[in-house]
């Protein structure tokens, strides 16, 4: 434990870890003084910090551009939801479950990836075309009702039932925040390991990588199974928090670009820049759809084109992301990664 | 006699191009050899033979009494024999030290203990001041000498150099030297180097092979391979005498 802890903190700032205590401090309290909308807009925002922490795995430490992440998302939403619905087994267990799928399919397709030399845009053309085999199948999937979405009872809860997810916007909020936490700690342990160093490496020439004696085979396959098997909590909570599944929707290549929009605009490879950049996307979108709407807009797709518009200010002007900038800023700098 | 490495009748060819053709020598353990040849000998492909990645048409690779042709580059790293590029790929984002950390982790898994390692390294090459920056931000002299710190780190019992003091300056040539050759004086490590630079190789190896057209045209101590009338016609220029 103590090996743990200091691994966790070592090269940290006091500093820094002051700030990091003050944003989870308030992160905490932000329930007793937002409004049930601002709330939900919190969950999609931790949603996201959450997905693109996991999709950071395989982009920002090892290198590896998947643009079919939805996949993940999506089969562990579909296995825990059927286990509730037609079993009637809780959502915990639904995830325990969801974890070896989702790796099997990321195992299946690295495999088939690296073991043939399958590398850079090829590679990320070939997760989305997983993704979208997904999308046709279960669309056309009897079992899971098929096109016609798959949904899981909505009742009115007098309490909050942690142990089957039914409840309150505010249980599901800590649900996410928990979740985003524990990916945080998990990501900088994973970096401080040996396996971090490799997969960076890997990342950033796989010749002298294997020059050096690694086995970037192996390694790329830890690393699209580990970012699969944290991406499939996302997916058990997408099922229960929406409660309704269209594969359409699900695995749609717009919820895999989506995903990477936050680690892309924080910050690649970096440990807090998911986040930031989750906050930074979403919370602005929002604001600027509250904005029209107080002026009496309404432009469908206004999301889109902003998504669009922050994209390209980022890459223009902040190539490595909004985090490492701000980080200087904050001189938390020391802290690279 | 057999060597820490031995390369047997060893043929690579290119389509039409023979570029390795039946070569053979024998690398003692705890020697500096030197590969010297005009540009297209074949030079670098025989050091690609044998780092692996490349598969040979003809020959055997014989590293530590055990067969290593036809090995991954990172399995035969695993054997024990690290390589630096001609063209050096330090990892550009990480900083220096890190980029020493992977190879000190091949063999190691204690963070701790693999940084311990890296420092050590990094103060014998004058890296230690600068083990914060990326490596992207070194000059090229220091990111040669970055590059043959990353191979030692993963402890090799061979070290191949391609063409390490290339495009340095003649003090940063002979500090380089220096430290090779005591690395190898203190520690017994065996280095194969493919160089250009006749300063180097005159200062470290103690045997060179010299290759034209991808055959073995000389092999023998310095003096007598400066003295070699073919190597002279082929490669030095009478006037290198």
């Amino acid at each position: 434990m103590d090996v743990i802890l200091a691994r966790l903190f070592g090269g940290l700032s006091f500093w820094s870890v002051f700030l990091l205590a003050a944003f989870t401090a308030a992160l905490l309290a932000a329930p007793w003084f937002v409004n049930d909308y601002l709330l939900t807009v919190l969950i999609i925002i931790l949603y996201f910090a959450y997905t693109g922490q996991a999709w950071n795995i395989m982009m920002g430490f090892a290198g590896q551009l998947s643009l079919g992440h939805a996949i993940y998302v999506g089969l562990s939403a579909y296995v825990a939801a059927v286990l509730f619905t037609r079993y009637g087994i809780g959502p915990w267990i639904g995830f325990l479950a969801a974890i070896p799928v989702a790796a099997a399919c990321g195992a299946v397709i690295g495999f088939l990836a690296f073991r043939f030399g399958v590398t850079g845009v090829y590679f990320a053309i070939l997760t989305i075309a997983f993704a979208e085999f997904a999308r046709i199948g279960f669309d056309h999937l009897d079992f899971v009702n098929a096109s016609a979405g798959l949904f899981l009872p909505v009742a009115q809860y007098a309490h909050n039932d942690l142990w089957r997810l039914r409840g309150s916007p505010t249980m599901f909020y800590y649900v996410m925040l928990a979740a985003t936490l524990l990916a945080l700690i998990v990501c900088r342990l994973l970096l401080r390991c040996r396996m971090g160093y490799f997969w960076l490496a890997i990342r950033e020439d796989e010749v002298a990588a294997r020059a050096t004696g690694i086995d970037t085979f192996t390694y790329k396959m830890y690393a699209v199974v580990i970012s699969a098997a944290v991406t499939s909590f996302a997916g058990v909570f997408y099922a229960f928090f929406y409660n309704n599944l269209y594969p359409e929707n699900v695995f749609n290549i717009s919820r895999s670009i989506e995903m990477i929009l936050g680690p892309v605009i924080g910050g690649i490879g970096t440990l807090f820049g998911p986040i930031l950049g989750a906050f930074v996307l979403t919370g602005l979108a929002e604001s600027v759809n509250s904005a029209m709407a107080a002026f009496g807009f309404d432009l469908p797709g206004a999301k889109q084109v902003f998504y669009g518009i922050c994209l390209l200010l980022v890459v223009v002007a902040l190539p490595e992301g909004v985090w490492p900038p701000l980080a200087r800023l904050l001189r938390i700098a020391k802290d690279r990664r | 006699m057999t060597g820490l490495l031995s390369v047997g009748r060893v043929s690579k060819r290119f389509r039409g191009l023979v570029a390795v053709d039946n070569v053979s020598f024998d690398v003692p353990e705890g020697t500096i050899f030197a590969v010297i040849g005009p540009n297209g000998a074949g030079k670098t492909t025989l050091f690609n033979l044998i780092a692996g990645g490349m598969a040979l048409d003809q020959g055997r690779i014989i590293f530590d009494r055990e067969p290593i042709h036809g090995f991954s580059a990172d399995e035969v790293c695993r054997r024990g024999i690290a390589r630096t590029f001609q063209l050096v790929r330090p990892f550009p984002a990480l900083s220096v030290e890190d980029n020493v950390m992977v190879g000190a982790l091949l063999h190691r898994g204690n963070i701790d203990v693999a940084r311990e390692r890296a420092q050590a390294l990094l103060r014998r090459f004058d890296l230690f001041d600068r083990r914060h920056r990326p490596a992207s931000a070194l000059t090229l002299p220091d990111r040669k000498r970055l590059e043959v710190v990353r191979a030692l780190a993963t402890e090799p019992k061979l070290l191949l150099l391609d063409e390490v003091v290339a495009g340095l300056r003649p003090t940063e040539v002979d500090r380089l030297v220096t430290i090779l050759k005591d690395l190898n004086r203190e520690t017994g490590l065996s280095i194969l180097m493919i160089e250009h630079v006749m300063r180097a190789v005159m200062a470290l190896a103690s045997r060179v092979l010299v290759l034209d057209h991808g055959t073995v045209i000389a092999e023998g101590t310095p003096d007598t391979i400066v003295h070699n009338p073919a190597v002279i016609q082929s490669y030095l220029g009478a006037e290198a005498v």
